[in-house]
Formats: C-alpha cells, sequence, structure tokens
C-alpha cells in the first residue's frame, strides 16, 4: 500500500474528457462522462457487467464512436479525422481479455508487426525491441513459439508486450486477468504492477481490488453508463458513499 | 496408439484377434481388403464371361479409326476424317478450356460477392444477398439452359448485321454478339519467330512467367529495403513495368495483328467465335459456382474475430493493412478447403455441356464415339479415367497450395 503514494503523479493532462455522451442506436450506454487523467496517474475502473466500462475505455482510442461531448489525449482532440486517430493510437496502447494475439505470427512477429508497418522501424530494431520487452514480462525463451503454444498468463503478457512495443504513453486495460484460470492471474497483475512503478498512464477495468488498492490512485465505480463514484482506493473501499457502490462492494467482496 | 501400461504377457489366443487393440485394427483391415478382392474377382469374372458369350472383347484400337463426325467448338486442328482419339483430344481440351475459364470467373464473382455481403451498404448487402440465394438454389442445368435460351432468341442472327437497314450492328466495330455466338478479333502476327502459331504463343507465356518472377523478385526488394531502414519504397509502378513493358516489347517485334470479324455473306468469318453453348456453359457455372463461393469468402472472412481487427487498430494499423496483414492470412485457411471442391464441381459439373451441344469429353468421347462404336465399357472406363485423373490433379495442386498457407502449429 506504500507504494502507490511513492508513484508519481505530474500535473500534466493525459486525457480529458469532457460531457462525452455515447448511444447503440436508441440505448444509452455512457451519459455525460467526465474525467481528467494526469501523466502517471493509475485509474481502476469497476461496475456491474454491461455498466459500460469497456465503451468507455474503447472510445478513447476510438475503438467506438462517441456521439456528444470531447475526448482529448495528449493534447490531441479525437475527432473523426484519421491523422488525429492515428495519431491517438499510436499514443494509447490496449490489452484485451482476451488477448487477441495474431495466431498466424509468432510471438516475436506479434510484437513487431506494429512497429515496422506503423512507426516504420527497421526491422532489426523492431526485433531488439521486441526482445526487450518480452524480457520485460519473463518470456523471451518463447519468442519463436505462435500463441497457441502458450498459455493464457503467457498470451496476455505477450499482448501487454506487444503494446509497450509501440512505446505508447497512455495504457489501457479491459479486464485483463478475467478470461484466465486463477493460478495465472497474479503473473499479469506483476506485470501490471511493475508497468505502474515506472510511471505509465494506466487506466484499467479490473474486479482485482487487491490490485486496485496497491497501485490505483483512484477507483471509479460506474453503473448504467454513469460515473455514480470515485475516490482513493482506501476511501472508495472503506467508506463508499453511494447506496449503489455499497451494494456493488459487498457483493464483489463477498459480505 | 498409446501405450498405457505394460501389457501382461499370456498365451496368444485366437479371440485376442478381435478383442485386443494390438490386432484388432490389423483383423479389422485383412477382413476389409479380402471383401474387396472378392468384389473385384466376381466383377472381372462376371464381365469377361458376359463379353465372351456375346464374342467380345475389351480393346482400345477403334480410337485409331476416323471419327466420321464434325465438332465445331475445337482449340486443335480436327476433321471428320480424323480420329476418335483425336475427337477425344478435342473434347478433353474442351473441358479443360470451360473448366479453367469458368473456375476463374466463379471466383472473381465469388470474391466480389461475398466481400459485399458484408458491407454496411444495406441496399449491396441485401443485393449480394439475393444473388447468393437465387443462384445456388436452382440447379446448375436449369441455368445452362435459361442462359443458352435467351442467348439463341434475343440475340440477333448474323444476317440483322447486314445491308443498309441493319437493325443490329458491330461493338465499335469490333465484336459481334449474335444468337451464334459472340465474334471476337483474334490476334496474330505479321513477323512472327516461329513458323508454328503455338510456338510464338508459348514465347509470349514464357516472358509472363519471366514477368512474374521479376515482379515477384521486387517484392522481395522491397522487402529487404523495409527491413533495413523501415521504410517500404514505392513500387507499383515497377512492377505495372515489368508486368507491361517486356510482353509489349515482344509483341511489337513479332507485329501483332487483328484479324477482325467482318460479316461474309450470311455469317461472319475471321477473328475468333466464342460458340454460343462455350458461353452458355461458362457463364452458367460461373455465376452459380459464384454463388457457393461467396458463401465460402464470406464465412472465412467472418472467422476471423472482431478482436483480430480491433487489437491491429488499436496499435495504429490502418484498414488495408489490417486486411492484409492479419485478417486474410487468417480468412484463407478457412476459404481454401472448400475452395477446392468448388473447382472439383465446376470441373465435373462441365459435363452438362451435352445439354447445350457444347463439344466436352463426355459429348464426344462419351457420346458420340460411344454411340458410332458401341465400345461402351471402353469408352466409359477413358471418361471415368479423365475426370478422376482432372480431379486428382485439381485437389492436388490446392492442396499444396493450402499448405503453404496453413496456420502453422495451433
Ligand atoms: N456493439 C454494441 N451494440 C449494441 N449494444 C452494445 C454493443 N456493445 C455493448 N453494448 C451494450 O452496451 C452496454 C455496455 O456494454 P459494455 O461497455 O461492454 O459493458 P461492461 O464492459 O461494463 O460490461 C451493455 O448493455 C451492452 O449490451
Ligand atoms: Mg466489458
Amino acid at each position: 500500500m506504500a507504494e502507490a503514494a511513492t508513484m508519481q503523479v505530474s500535473d500534466e493532462v493525459a486525457v480529458t474528457i469532457n460531457n462525452m455522451n455515447k448511444w447503440y442506436g436508441s440505448f444509452h450506454v455512457l451519459r455525460d462522462i467526465n474525467l481528467t487523467v494526469n501523466r502517471g496517474e493509475r485509474i481502476v475502473i469497476c461496475g456491474p457487467s454491461g455498466s459500460g466500462k469497456s465503451t468507455l475505455i474503447r472510445c478513447i482510442n476510438a475503438l467506438e464512436e462517441h456521439q456528444k461531448g470531447s475526448i482529448e489525449v495528449d493534447g490531441t482532440l479525437l475527432s473523426s479525422d484519421l491523422k488525429n486517430i492515428d495519431k491517438i493510437r499510436s499514443e494509447v496502447g490496449m490489452c484485451f481479455q482476451h488477448f487477441n494475439l495474431f495466431p498466424h505470427l509468432t510471438i516475436l512477429e506479434n510484437c513487431t508487426l506494429a512497429p515496422i508497418w506503423v512507426r516504420k522501424t527497421p526491422k532489426k530494431e523492431a526485433e531488439e525491441i521486441a526482445m526487450h520487452f518480452l524480457e520485460k514480462v519473463k518470456i523471451p525463451d518463447q519468442a519463436n513459439k505462435y500463441p497457441g503454444q502458450l498459455s493464457g498468463g503467457q498470451q496476455q503478457r505477450v499482448a501487454i508486450a506487444r503494446s509497450l512495443c509501440m512505446k505508447p504513453r497512455i495504457m489501457l486495460f479491459d479486464e485483463p486477468t478475467s478470461a484466465l484460470d486463477p493460478e495465472m492471474i497474479k503473473e499479469v497483475l506483476d506485470t501490471m504492477i511493475e508497468l505502474a512503478e515506472e510511471g505509465m498512464t494506466m487506466l484499467c477495468v479490473t474486479h482485482e481490488m487487491g490490485f486496485a488498492r496497491q497501485v490505483a490512485n483512484r477507483v471509479i465505480f460506474m453503473d448504467e453508463g454513469q460515473i455514480v463514484e470515485q475516490n482513493e482506493p482506501e476511501a472508495f473501499f472503506n467508506n463508499p458513499q453511494s447506496p449503489r457502490t455499497q451494494l456493488f462492494l459487498s457483493q464483489i467482496l463477498g459480505h | 496408439m498409446a501405450i498405457l501400461s505394460d501389457p501382461p504377457e499370456g498365451p496368444f489366443r485366437l479371440s485376442m484377434l478381435l478383442s485386443d487393440t494390438r490386432y484388432r485394427s490389423l483383423t479389422l483391415q485383412a477382413i476389409t481388403a479380402l471383401v474387396l478382392a472378392l468384389c473385384l474377382a466376381y466383377l472381372y469374372r462376371n464381365i469377361s464371361t458376359n463379353l465372351q458369350a456375346q464374342g467380345l472383347s475389351l480393346g482400345f484400337s477403334f480410337l485409331q479409326d476416323p471419327s466420321g463426325y464434325d465438332i465445331n467448338q475445337r482449340l486443335v486442328e480436327y476433321t471428320s476424317q480424323s480420329t476418335h482419339a483425336r475427337a477425344a483430344l478435342v473434347g478433353i481440351l474442351n473441358t479443360l478450356l470451360v473448366a479453367v475459364l469458368a473456375c476463374i470467373t466463379a471466383t472473381i464473382f465469388g470474391v466480389i460477392a461475398g466481400v459485399l455481403r458484408l458491407s454496411n451498404n444495406w441496399l449491396v448487402s441485401k443485393l449480394m444477398a439475393f444473388y447468393v440465394e437465387i443462384f445456388r438454389n436452382i440447379p446448375v442445368l436449369i441455368w445452362i439452359i435459361i442462359i443458352f435460351t435467351i442467348m439463341t432468341n434475343v440475340m440477333p442472327t448474323p444476317r440483322a448485321f447486314r445491308g443498309d437497314a441493319a437493325t443490329s450492328s458491330m461493338l465499335f466495330d469490333l465484336f459481334a454478339f449474335t444468337n451464334r455466338g459472340v465474334y471476337i478479333p483474334g490476334p496474330g502476327f505479321s513477323n512472327p519467330f516461329f513458323a508454328s502459331v503455338g510456338m510464338n504463343w508459348l514465347l509470349v507465356i514464357a516472358v509472363l512467367v519471366g514477368s512474374f518472377f521479376g515482379a515477384r523478385a521486387i517484392g522481395t526488394w522491397a522487402t529487404k529495403i523495409q527491413e533495413a531502414t523501415g521504410d517500404r519504397p514505392t513500387t507499383w509502378y515497377m512492377i505495372l513495368g515489368v508486368w507491361l513493358l517486356p510482353v509489349a516489347i515482344l509483341l511489337t517485334v513479332m507485329g501483332l495483328t487483328w484479324d477482325i470479324p467482318a460479316l461474309k455473306g450470311f455469317n461472319f468469318t475471321g477473328g475468333i467465335k466464342i460458340g454460343g453453348p462455350l458461353i452458355a456453359l461458362w457463364f452458367a457455372l460461373s455465376i452459380y459456382t459464384g454463388a457457393f463461393i461467396a458463401e465460402n469468402v464470406r464465412a472465412g472472412i467472418q472467422a476471423v474475430s472482431k478482436g483480430q481487427t480491433e487489437a491491429a487498430g488499436a496499435l495504429g494499423l490502418r484498414p488495408g493493412r489490417i486486411m492484409n496483414l492479419v485478417v486474410l492470412p487468417q480468412a484463407l485457411r478457412v476459404i481454401i478447403p472448400p475452395l477446392i471442391s468448388q473447382y472439383l464441381n465446376i470441373t465435373k459439373n462441365s459435363s452438362l455441356a451435352i445439354a447445350v451441344g457444347y463439344a466436352d469429353i463426355t459429348a464426344t468421347l462419351g457420346g458420340i464415339t460411344l454411340n458410332q462404336t458401341g465400345r461402351a465399357i471402353e469408352c466409359v472406363l477413358l471418361l471415368m479415367l479423365f475426370y478422376l485423373t482432372a480431379s486428382l490433379l485439381i485437389s492436388a495442386f490446392m492442396n499444396v497450395y493450402n499448405a503453404s498457407i496453413k496456420l502453422k502449429e495451433r
């Protein structure tokens, strides 16, 4: 718990979301979202299934379009302009619940694909970068295997390494451990904690409350497309304000 | 077979042939082989005794006799004085011609319709769904007859192109669409390298093959540069040049000329005639099989999960690159295996040529030759041998291609 305090948060703003609204047809998924994330801040988003957590973070790198309000990432306003979308995506990395590694490419090729085709990095250099990050997630010896040959935990760590190879300034995680067997959750969380300690700006949808207590600066609770409550982890868990948060926490913590 | 544990040593008993996993499969195979051999022996005896009883014998010498019938659509020299073997060759070439043409166009139709069916444009995707459902749910024989009937009834006769009061005219003065077929300009050489026309065309094909490898070399070179510097050089104009320049130079040197069809008397002469039956068969096989291929293509693209596109997009790749680098390599391995069976279907369905009088191998060897010589067993055997060989070749070729793109180790 001491670590969270030692990790630096700057005053510089990384993400600003202003009065953002999104609809799927007539279904109002996200309502009046306001959120500012500073550089180096680590935010955990939780809430019941279907509350719009995934949709919210997918709006940040334009995997989903929003219809109202504004999103600004590193000073770039997210619009339908492809240039802006490219710029934001090259600065924002994302990890998915189901890893989404490319099954037809080796682990190394998974990691070098985007640096080669997007960043135009020479192949040798891209491979060096990839090996560096694969070492960081502790699977350099799997570099020439295919994703299907790895365990779930290893695949998710490759997915993290693959994102890091693009040298992102912000990382988004959408329930990175929900598809994993219990014994593999720790290895992925450890990788994420290490990333947090290095000062990466992170937005993380997860129900791993231990992780939230250890690394989050702020925990956000969402319900029915709204941000219902946000607070520092200690206050959030020990003293939830809204009845909906209390109900959710009692269900998830099992008392 | 996995060995579970050391089998208990015991005396061999006859019942173990069926109950012991070590012997069981061998026993069953031996029984199958025996039954098969008995069946074949029975068939052989039956045929030979019956042939003997009728005073007949099996033999293929009839193939050397003059055929005595004419064939309209042919790729090689042939007259009614030619042998039955020659007639069979004409038939084989005609079968291969329509099969290859139909495979190419069916693939084009299928890919376009399959991709468009996934389009976000409501009208386009519904139109493609309509095409697929209409064409694959009505037998191909009916399509062949419908198209042939439309062609012979709706297209003008050559006579309609004649005189001052002509009711029809040639397209660009180059192409004539008539109820007997389509006449197109035929290429020829005023300054050929070889006396035989075929040899000149082989030379052209050889140059194109060379261009193919040249274009591949450019691709490899571009990849090398990209690996070294990160920037992939623009190559499309080089590839275009490598494809077009050599063949253009060759054709100019050989003095390419076009023999344009012209009306002489009641019919067109000159150029190349693509007969009505060939067109009807080609077109029907293409749109019919294209509808099936469209479904394969759609299924292949849909089999690649949305997560793949999203992960690639989140890494900053643009849609075109996502298609080429992530979606297609995965979709192809779902598309290729059913594509093989579609190509086999086209080859076999081409035997429906007989319905519109297109002289394929079934119509020549399996039709007129069989009836004139009465050599039913020999003709049918040869026919079966041909289709089997053709199908196995297509299969083998496509399987090699499939293996080369298959997903390694999952
Ligand atoms: N593509 C879509 N079309 C229509 N509704 C969707 C789509 N994606 C998600 N939804 C709906 O939006 C709501 C929020 O989804 P999501 O953001 O995935 O929730 P969470 O991640 O919090 O479980 C859910 O009710 C879901 O059914
Ligand atoms: Mg979700």
